[in-house]
């Protein structure tokens, strides 16, 4: 048997090991995020940009808007913690466990989405949408991007807890859910500061 | 070591990282409510985001304890490109106003 056709019927003797020492699944979902950070990175340089050179930029965000953004964040960054008693819980066989903690970053992501919805409604309230100006193009632009990244994240992980707990994905599913989920809170440290932080009204 | 504790202890463990990046989101408030200018706000917040995405890119995600390569193949590159992209769009606002090439 030739070397082409050895790999091509699997001949695992004749495979090269992977370069990173990572799951092939994981490698690709690193290089996703790395992708999914370029374009999340568009969006905020060009926020960045209009929000530096635009001197009367609209500033919405009254402390009823902050203390919301405060629990926005501390559920979405108690949802990366809860994610990652989720993955060790898998990882050490503890199914139980493992589904609790999915359920509960769950909720925690629908959390979030309930009280990113609830700032939407409150701007709109104000004359604010995506059609006024460049502050609601930018801010329904970025914000609504990451809400749409929440949302998959969740039904993403309630795909993998269905299949996990029956047995048909092993915990190497929840660890790359898991990633991306982190991803996602990571994404948020940078949205918070630049698109609500600087818009604090005076 | 059990399987229950096992989970028990992976939170206890990252629980000073959860803190830290709490206090710096809180801390990136407290300065969001200073009289800084926005340009001066914004490079500051930056700064801040970039010190919690660095915490969590090497706990939450385990950056750290993979082999040093994927971090030296993913981290350069991504820091290469956002890097050309910002001179992308300084570029864009002089086409904005249709200013001749200097």
């Amino acid at each position: 048997m030739s070397e082409s056709e050895a790999a091509m019927h699997g001949s695992g003797a004749l495979m090269e090991g992977s370069p990173y020492a990572i799951p092939s699944r994981k490698l690709t979902m690193w290089l996703f995020i790395i992708s999914d950070a370029v374009t999340f990175g568009a969006f905020l340089f060009s926020y960045g940009y209009l929000r530096v050179a635009t001197p009367n930029w609209t500033r919405p965000f009254e402390t009823g808007s902050v203390i919301n953004v405060v629990l926005m964040t501390v559920v979405l960054i108690t949802s990366s913690l809860t994610m990652l008693g989720a993955v060790d819980a898998s990882k050490v066989g503890d199914k139980a466990k493992a589904m609790r903690f999915l359920y509960s970053t769950m909720f925690l992501g629908l959390l979030f989405a309930g009280l990113h919805i609830r700032e939407w409604f409150q701007l709109f309230r104000h004359g604010i949408t995506i059609g006024s100006g460049l502050f609601g193009q930018t801010f329904f632009t970025i914000t609504g991007l990451h809400l749409l990244h929440v949302i998959s994240g969740v039904v993403a992980m309630f795909v993998v807890a269905t299949k996990y707990s029956r047995g048909s994905l092993t915990p190497s599913y929840v660890e790359t859910t898991g990633l991306y989920w982190h991803f996602v809170d990571l994404v948020w440290m940078f949205v918070v500061p630049l698109v609500y932080l600087t818009n604090i009204a005076r | 070591m059990t399987t229950a504790s096992a989970s028990g202890n992976v939170i206890r463990k990252y629980l000073p990282v959860y803190f830290v990046l709490l206090g710096i989101f809180l801390i990136e408030v407290f300065l969001a409510f200073q009289n800084f200018s926005t340009l001066t706000l914004v490079i500051i917040l930056l700064l801040l985001a970039i010190a919690s995405a660095a915490l969590g890119l090497m706990y939450f995600m385990h950056l750290a304890t993979e082999r040093r390569s994927l971090l030296l193949t993913l981290i350069p590159v991504t820091i290469f490109v956002l890097l050309m992209m910002n001179m992308i769009w300084s570029d864009s606002f002089r086409l904005l106003h249709m200013r001749p090439l200097q």
